[in-house]
């Protein structure tokens, strides 16, 4: 769906020119949410922009459908734009004009006539779950309903692809999963091609399939977003998965509390669960051992649940020997620690 | 009552006069909000980042509006005598006072028009481009909607300083309560025709504020 090939970026400076985005390549299949993650300076606000031409690129090539974004003129630029639907951090409404009217403008823009506006306007509130604020103007709604009205404005040309520019970093917690669970819902609906950018991994781990790390311009990393969560390559990457899951070395300090006289404590690593989930009370019921859980954390992604758990299971050596084999036999990766005897 | 406190002013002249300023004003207005909106677009148009940035076109907008905006307004109406006289067929009454009217103040009202627009969200404009609005689409459906409340101020702000041009104006025979306050009060020494010329020039000036200002009110919706 997206072909990016050798991208670059470069803002002639007095001094020395910033090279904002170097040498990217990068392909997105058709229907894929993918996430793009970098510190505030990595390139990936650019990077965005550089894919419906708000900033031009240096060098490289950029494909949206075939259609090469980067080699278009002015004409057919505007038209290819009208396909590629953007949100806004900041949400970027008029203030001037309703809901309605808000939605309606990319609608002006293509030339469709007012009552075919008018009928997709509705269609386009009702998708994004606007019914009866139709009329108020953008002062008179929360920064969820703003971003609402964000998301009906860059869908009303049917987009093949959706561009989200930190579409959440301005939304609190709660409102944030809300829109999350909206692009979510409309990726599945209309099987739209999403890019996001953003500085939070939480929003990664909620609903990207795939995702890239940049840094310095620079893709560090990339791949499925388990793998990322489960195998992170790089320092930087590591520090964005600590974000979710906390730090590892703290979890190493365990072993100081590791005190116990009896039994036996196991690390339990979920690597995209989908069927073990239950896996706990599967072992408390089916050997005579008593599950205690230390210290741990689980998160969901868009492929299972992932996460670590540390247990303290107490019984008699055989049967704890007997359920760390059970437990070997499932998806689930188990490490005992030799000296918790 | 008013004839005895006010003995030498006479309410048909008043009523011309009072006619006159507002023709002038009215009409000068106009020409000013369209040369000005003009010249504002092309001022912030032209500026570096703008949509049809243009290093030579912008030193020219802006030399024209600060020359002239650094002339004297009496000075002005002297140096356009030629000018009026070419384009109107005279230099006196309301209607020649028209053209320095509108060359005096359209450069200000420039200036205004283009803080307002500079005002305007560049995320707006940009999540418009985005959508792929051409240059015309962009002017006329968010730049101008967007800075309406500004503009509307703008307008008020210049038609106040434009009923003090009348006045000015009047001193060199343009009409209306500047031209009257000048010749009917202050050279007979009537100075109760100069009073009332006050007042009511003063009264004008209030209506046009709280008409600017309720406009602008009613369009504001941030």
């Amino acid at each position: 769906m997206i072909t990016i090939k050798g991208l670059k970026k470069v803002y002639p400076a007095k001094h020395q020119d910033v090279l904002a985005v170097d040498n990217l390549n990068l392909e997105v299949s058709k229907g894929e949410i993918f996430g793009v993650i970098g510190y505030s300076g990595a390139g990936k606000s650019t990077f965005i922009r550089l894919l419906n031409r708000l900033e031009d690129p240096t060098e490289g090539q950029i494909y949206i459908d075939g259609k090469e974004i980067s080699a278009m003129g002015k004409q057919q630029l505007r038209k290819s734009r009208q396909e590629i639907g953007m949100i806004f951090q900041h949400f970027n409404l008029l203030w001037s004009r309703t809901v309605r009217d808000n939605i309606a403008f990319p609608l002006e823009i293509a030339g469709i006539s007012k009552g075919k506006r008018r009928a997709r306007v509705d269609e386009l509130i009702e998708l994004v779950g606007l019914k009866g604020r139709e009329d108020a103007y953008p002062s008179q709604l929360s920064g969820g309903q703003k971003q609402r009205v964000g998301i009906a404005r860059a869908l009303a040309n049917n987009p093949k692809v959706l561009l989200c520019d930190e579409a959440t970093s301005a939304l609190d917690p709660d409102t944030t999963d809300a829109i999350l669970r909206l692009l979510v819902d409309i990726n599945e609906k209309l099987g739209l091609t999403i890019i996001l950018i953003t500085h939070e991994m939480h929003v990664i781990r909620k609903i990207c399939h795939r995702v890239a790390v940049m840094e310095s311009g620079r893709v560090a990393e990339q791949g499925d977003v388990l793998d990322v969560f489960l195998h992170p390559q790089q320092q930087v990457t590591k520090r964005f998965v600590e974000q979710v899951m906390g730090d590892k070395d703290q979890e190493e300090s365990l072993h100081l509390l590791e005190n116990y006289q009896n039994g036996k404590v196991a690390r339990l690593h979920f690597v995209g669960e989908t069927t073990n989930q239950a896996l706990i009370s599967q072992v408390s019921k089916q050997f005579d051992v008593a599950v205690n859980i230390l210290q741990g954390k689980i998160t969901q992604t868009q492929k299972g649940a992932y996460g670590t758990l540390f247990v303290h299971m107490e019984g008699s050596d055989e049967e704890i020997a007997r359920a760390i084999a059970f437990i070997k036999t499932t998806s689930v990766e188990v490490e005992v620690d030799a000296d918790a005897e | 009552m008013l004839s005895e406190l006010f003995p030498n002013v006479k309410m048909e002249d008043i009523w011309t006069a009072i006619g006159e300023t507002f023709y002038m004003t009215l009409i000068s207005l106009a020409g000013t909000i369209v040369l000005g909106i003009l010249l504002g677009l092309l001022l912030f148009l032209t500026a570096k980042g703008g949509l049809w940035q243009n290093k030579i076109l912008n030193f020219l907008a802006a030399g024209l509006v600060n020359i002239f905006r650094a002339i004297p307004f009496i000075i002005l109406i002297l140096l356009l005598f030629p000018f009026t006289d070419f384009l109107i067929g005279t230099i006196r009454g309301p209607k020649a006072a028209l053209p320095a009217l509108i060359i005096g103040s359209a450069p200000f009202y420039a200036r205004l028009v283009e803080i307002g627009l500079k005002e305007v969200d560049k995320g707006v404009v940009e999540a418009a481009k985005a959508m792929g609005a051409k240059t015309h689409t962009i002017i006329f459906k968010v730049l101008i909607p967007e800075s309406m409340p500004a503009l509307v101020s703008g307008i008020t702000v210049t038609a106040i300083a434009l009923i003090g041009y009348t006045a000015v104006a009047g001193v060199i025979g343009a009409g209306g309560l500047g031209d009257f306050a000048y010749f009917y009060g202050f050279q007979r020494h009537d100075f109760d025709v100069v009073f009332v010329c006050t007042v009511l020039i003063v009264i004008i000036v209030f209506i046009f504020q709280f008409i600017g200002d309720y406009i602008a009110n009613k369009l504001d919706k941030r």
